[in-house]
Parts: structure tokens; C-alpha cells; sequence
């Protein structure tokens, strides 16, 4: 079986060279980025919304266990049900529970990466429930049987004709590959199923402590009919999710929804404060809350990386990510993907079989610079490098700064070496690019810039 | 223990060493967050107008943009005039809607049967009709969203299951901007609230296929707000 790592190069080598792939994307990410722009420069102090957002999260997520704790006591008292799902497992089975009490037959979800995260489609489906993503994206990820491409945009790295083969092949329905009638085949078949669903299964964007309500953005309308039409309701929502306050989503919907999609804010934006409540004549009687935290602990107990619970998850940094614009999102082989997905996975599901990915970065930095909650994120990357060669440090790293060092502390013999390098050049252009060359494996797709002639010193000393 | 004290201990014990405050690599600056209040949040969110004009037009702009179509109107009699227009246009057949004064009104001028969602409903019946119409609890300019609650607009499906959602609002309605809707909303309902709260910011929507706006995704493909 190959590792995660040799996975990873083998799809990325792949990929990157793909050049129809890194067409849709550029496509895909050149609208984003204008939208994006657009609602940025409409704030009038874009900068200091993002530290008032940090700052916020900073005490949700350090202050975990009281906003935790009031959250629950706050929707439990308006009726929900509240569980505790310290593992995937656990959360699976607490949802395959609620199921069998409910003798379900048809769920519909809408998206949710906690969900992707924990497998949930699959355990359910083995249970011989019938599970319908509602979600267009999602819906349509979920025909090809594959997992979602980014954690907005599940579908991206689809065209319509891919959507249209799908749509015939599994549907038998496809009268064009034009999107808004591909649109409406998914209505007419979803709406079908919202009404027949014995539960609804959602995720959330933000908990709200303070009145106990979960909040969910989306555009299409599908979470709406997901938390309106089916008798009972589940949400499945990572603990991290947390706010103190109702304001203070007057900050964090319009920003997510300028990050995520480039919208001044997302077409629903809606917040459930536990089941139908006494006079409401619709809705589901009951509601059950599902809290993850599936190692989220783990990475709240690092301190130097606790920030990167602050995520709220709008996919920025996937979008301006040099390296996910090239390899796509399935490469990482993980639910989320990007430079996000870069720090987290090593911390959720071992540092072994995942630093690979904190090497995937050019370190640029784009991503810490678009994040609106201001996650570290490039220097996180470099802490896993850290910790994962203190873990399992590399020989021949070892050897190579054993050799460095003792040159580089003795200026004369440092400038010997400079000199040799420029001869050594000369004579490695002779083999680069061949078998022959003992750096073939960096050289075939990279080039060195020459040494230059004369060091600053050399120049410093002859400068008239 | 349970799995909550497990959890909630789990926390507890992650958090005995402090992480930094954020924007403070090395060193932390201070020692507690700064939690924005309305006043911060209105220095840092997009402008809205001071007067109620001003406030009127952003509200009509992001509307538009957002393809909404609002039409502002004098008194009810105007109202019933561009509910029957419309009727007529669609060729609407059934309407739901919920009890209330401005939707009492307008169901009364439509003169089709009409749904009502005040008492227990077939949701099928629901999906039938062509048209919901509701009220709302605001409309915000700074974002041109429509504010909607399980109490003032007839529950959770009347206002997304309908292919036309109709909203009918008063101009006393309009909020500046999302911290004053929250305000709002507190000051209803802070005894207790509806169990859903939604601002509707235009007709449903998706662009999952490359990226191409499509109305209509899974709610309604039109949404008319009728502002008195």
C-alpha cells in the first residue's frame, strides 16, 4: 500500500502537469478573486476587522470550556439534545442511534465537513440508510463517488460536460450541459427528497454561546429545507465552532461570506435555537446537537498552533495557495485540503504519516496574509517541519549540516568553498538535466541561478 | 465520568498553558482580548448613509444587484395593485401565506386560495403552492438582506419551499446596517427567541457549476420585496 506522502507526489506530479486542471481552476479562482477584492475594499477598515475577528475567536477557543458549557445549557433549555462525541466513532454512532430510534429510512444532508471528517455518509449508507447530499456541489461529487474537491466549492474542478455525463449516467437526466438546466434536474430531484426525509443532517459555521443557537451559511437553500421539512434534525459541529456573543456574528457573516465566496453576505444566513418551539407550527419536533472533538483537544493543547481552531473554515487560503492552485484539492488526500489543511492534518491524524504536507508549501505566506481570522498560518507549517525532524530526524540532513556548520563559522574557508562553487557550476552544467547528474532528482524541473562573479566582500574591498 | 465531563476536561487541561493574543508572535502585548462593541464594528463594516434616504437607496442598490426585485409602494392599495400584477404575470394559482396584518391584506386583494402555515399544514400542500408571502422583521440596507424569523414570517418552510417569495415590509422596517438588526432582534426577542432567525439576502442562488450564477438552486427562484 503506498503512503500517504508517495500518494501525495505521485497525484501532484500528475496533476501539476494537467494543464485542462489547471485551466478550470485559474478559471474558477480568477471570479473568486474579483469578487473577494470587491467586498474587502467595500469594508472600511479591512484590517481591523480581522483583528477584532481574531481576537474574538482568540477568547471563544481559549476560553473553550464557559462558552462551551453555556452554549449547551442555552439550547438544551429550549429543548435540543445535546451529545458529547469525543471520537469519529463515537459521533457515528450516536447519529446510527439516533436513526434506528427514529426508524429512518431517508436522510437529507447538508454539506458539512465534520461529516466528511468522520466518515458519515459511508457508515450510514453500510446501515442501509438512503443518504442524499443536498448541497449542489456536494450532490453532485456524492453521483461521482468521490470526495469534495474544496470546502466551499466541492465541484470545482468539474465541467458542466463531466456534470452532464454524471446527470445521464446516474440520474438519466440531462438535457444539456448548460448549468442552469443541470440546476433545475437537481431541484426537481432533491425537492423530492427533502419532503420524503424522515431526518435532516446539517453542520454549522458558528455556535453562539450566549443564546444558544447555531448559525448556518448558505446560498441555496438547501440547509433551510433541511432544518424545516424533516421531523427530526441533527447537527454535527466541531466544538472549536464556538462565539460568545449573537453581535458578534455582525462581524464574522459578512466577512465569511466576503472570504468564502465574494458576496456581501451569503443568500441564507440562519441561526436554530433548538427544535419547533411552543406556537411554531413547523420545523422538527426534535433536535440533536452532535459536539466533535475528534482531537480537537489534541490541538487546542498547543499552544503555539491553538490559533488554527480559530478557522471558520471559508477556504481563502485554499484560493490564493500557489501549491493547491497547482496540485487541486483531491491531492491531499484529506478533508481539508489547502494550507489549512497543511497545519491541522499532522495534528489530527499523526505527524508521521502527514508532515509531508507542511513541506508542500513555497512559504509565501499568502495564506496568513488572506486569513480573516488571522491564523499563522505559514509559520505553522514550518513549526511542523520542526517537530517532525525532532521526531524522526533525517540522516542525511544531519550529515549535511555537520558538513555545513564548521564552513560556514570560518569566514576563509566559507570563501574557498564560494570559489570552488563557481568552478564546481561550470562543471555541473555539463551533466545537469542528465542521468549523470548526481542533483537530477531537484535539477530536471528546476534551474540554479549562477553564482555570481564576485561576493559583496570582494566587491566591498575593490569598490573605488 | 460522562462523555461531556471527559470533554470538558479534556479542555480544562489543554488550556492550563495561554496561547498568545493574536497579532502577537512573541509576545503578548495584553493580556485580554478586546471584544468589539456595535461602535467598533460599525468603524470596520462597509458604509451605510447617515439619513434614511441615503439608507433606502443602499438597500434598493444591493437589492438590485443581488437580483431581488423591490418595489417601493404608497399604501395598500398600491400593494394589492402589484400582488394582482403579479398574479396575473405568473399565473399564480395557489398563494400561502400567514396571518398578519400586511399579509392579511394582501392575501384578502389576491383572492386565491391561500395556504395558511398559522396552524398545522401538509407540507406537500406547501411545496404545491406557487407563491409564499410573508412578513419580516427587517430590512437591512448595508447588505439588502430581508430579516426573517419563525414567528414573523410563518414558520421555517413557508419562506424557501415556495418557487416566489413575496415580502412585504414596512419603510419604518429598515435597519442601517447587520449590528443594528442584531440589536433589534435582542430588544424583540431577547425573552425568547423563534427557534429560526434568517437574513435572506436575495433569491436562492448557486454557482457549483464552473462557477456560473444560477437562481434558484433548491429555494425560491424570485424574491419580490413589496415595501410599504
Amino acid at each position: 500500500m503506498s503512503t500517504p506522502a508517495a500518494q501525495f507526489n505521485q497525484d501532484a506530479r500528475r496533476l501539476s502537469a494537467d494543464l485542462r486542471h489547471r485551466q478550470t481552476i485559474q478559471t474558477a479562482m480568477g471570479k473568486y478573486e474579483v469578487a473577494r477584492d470587491q467586498r474587502k475594499v467595500a469594508f472600511q477598515d479591512w484590517q481591523a476587522a480581522r483583528q477584532m475577528a481574531a481576537e474574538t475567536k482568540w477568547e471563544a477557543v481559549n476560553h473553550l470550556d464557559r462558552h462551551l458549557e453555556q452554549f449547551v445549557r442555552n439550547i438544551e433549555a429550549r429543548g435540543a439534545k445535546v451529545h458529547w462525541a469525543g471520537t469519529d466513532q463515537q459521533a457515528r454512532d450516536l447519529i446510527l442511534g439516533i436513526l434506528r430510534e427514529k426508524n429512518a429510512r431517508v436522510i437529507v444532508k447538508s454539506k458539512a465537513m465534520t461529516s466528511e471528517e468522520i466518515h458519515l455518509n459511508e457508515a450510514m449508507e453500510h446501515a442501509g440508510y438512503e443518504v442524499v447530499e443536498s448541497d449542489l456541489g456536494e450532490f453532485i461529487v456524492q453521483l461521482r463517488e468521490e470526495p469534495p474537491y474544496h470546502i466551499v466549492f466541492p465541484a470545482m474542478h468539474l465541467t458542466r460536460d463531466e456534470i452532464k455525463d454524471v446527470f445521464q449516467r446516474k440520474l438519466g437526466d440531462a438535457p444539456s450541459n448548460n448549468p442552469e438546466e443541470l440546476t433545475m434536474v437537481a431541484r426537481r430531484v432533491l425537492r423530492e427528497k427533502y419532503l420524503q426525509a424522515d431526518v435532516g443532517i446539517t453542520g454549522a459555521n458558528f455556535a453562539i454561546a450566549e443564546t444558544g443557537m447555531l448559525s448556518i451559511t448558505e446560498n441555496e437553500g438547501n440547509a433551510r429545507l433541511t432544518a424545516a421539512l424533516p421531523r427530526t434534525m441533527i447537527t454535527l459541529v466541531g466544538i472549536e465552532k464556538v462565539l460568545p456573543r449573537l453581535d458578534d456574528l455582525a462581524l464574522f457573516l459578512p466577512m465569511l461570506s466576503a472570504m468564502g465566496t465574494g458576496q456581501t453576505l451569503s443568500c441564507y444566513n440562519t441561526l436554530y435555537g433548538g427544535p419547533r418551539q411552543p406556537g411554531e407550527t413547523d420545523g422538527p419536533e426534535e433536535y440533536h446537537v452532535v459536539l466533535l472533538d475528534n482531537h480537537r483537544t489534541a490541538l487546542l493543547a498547543d499552544a503555539e498552533q491553538r490559533d488554527s481552531l480559530h478557522c471558520i473554515r471559508c477556504g481563502a487560503c485554499l484560493n490564493v495557495c500557489p501549491i493547491f492552485r497547482n496540485v487541486g484539492g483531491h491531492t491531499y488526500g484529506t478533508t481539508y485540503c489547502g494550507p489549512i489543511g497543511a497545519v491541522i492534518t499532522p495534528n489530527l491524524r499523526g505527524l508521521d504519516d502527514w508532515k509531508h504536507l507542511s513541506y508542500a508549501s513555497s512559504l509565501c505566506g499568502a495564506c496568513s496574509e488572506t486569513c480573516p481570522v488571522k491564523i499563522n498560518l505559514h509559520h505553522h507549517l514550518l513549526q511542523n517541519r520542526r517537530n517532525a525532524s525532532r521526531q524522526k530526524p533525517s540522516w542525511w540532513q544531519k550529515i549535511a549540516f555537520k558538513a555545513f556548520a564548521p564552513v560556514a563559522t570560518r569566514p576563509a574557508l566559507w570563501s574557498l568553498v564560494t570559489k570552488m562553487g563557481r568552478l564546481g557550476q561550470k562543471l555541473h552544467g555539463l551533466v545537469k538535466s542528465s542521468r549523470l547528474d548526481p542533483a537530477y532528482a531537484w535539477t530536471k524541473t528546476r534551474d540554479l541561478p549562477p553564482i555570481a562573479q564576485q561576493t559583496f566582500k570582494e566587491w566591498w574591498r575593490t569598490r573605488s | 465520568m460522562s462523555d461531556r465531563d471527559n470533554m470538558l476536561a479534556r479542555i480544562r487541561e489543554a488550556l492550563s498553558v495561554a496561547a498568545p493574543l493574536p497579532g502577537h508572535d512573541h509576545a503578548t502585548a495584553r493580556e485580554t482580548p478586546v471584544l468589539s462593541d456595535i461602535a467598533d464594528q460599525r468603524r470596520v463594516l462597509p458604509a451605510v448613509g447617515q439619513s434614511f434616504d441615503e439608507q433606502l437607496a443602499l438597500f434598493r442598490a444591493n437589492a438590485t444587484e443581488l437580483r431581488a426585485d423591490f418595489r417601493l409602494l404608497n399604501g395598500v392599495e398600491a400593494l394589492a395593485a402589484e400582488l394582482n400584477g403579479l398574479r396575473v404575470a405568473e399565473g399564480w394559482q395557489r398563494a400561502a401565506s400567514h396571518s398578519g396584518d400586511l399579509t392579511g391584506a394582501a392575501c384578502r386583494a389576491l383572492g386565491l386560495p391561500v395556504l395558511l402555515t398559522d396552524q398545522a399544514f401538509d407540507k406537500r400542500e406547501l411545496a404545491a403552492c406557487d407563491v409564499g408571502v410573508t412578513g419580516c422583521d427587517a430590512l437591512v440596507a448595508q447588505t439588502g438582506s430581508v430579516l426573517v424569523t419563525s414567528r414573523s414570517s410563518g414558520g421555517r418552510a413557508l419562506s424557501v419551499l415556495p418557487p416566489h417569495h413575496v415580502v412585504l415590509a414596512r419603510r419604518a422596517q429598515l435597519v442601517p446596517d447587520l449590528p443594528a438588526a442584531f440589536a433589534l432582534l435582542k430588544a424583540k426577542y431577547g425573552g425568547g427567541y423563534p427557534s429560526m432567525i434568517s437574513f435572506i439576502t436575495g433569491p436562492s442562488r448557486t454557482g457549483d457549476i464552473e462557477r456560473i450564477l444560477v437562481l434558484g438552486a433548491h429555494g425560491p427562484k424570485k424574491l419580490t420585496i413589496l415595501c410599504l
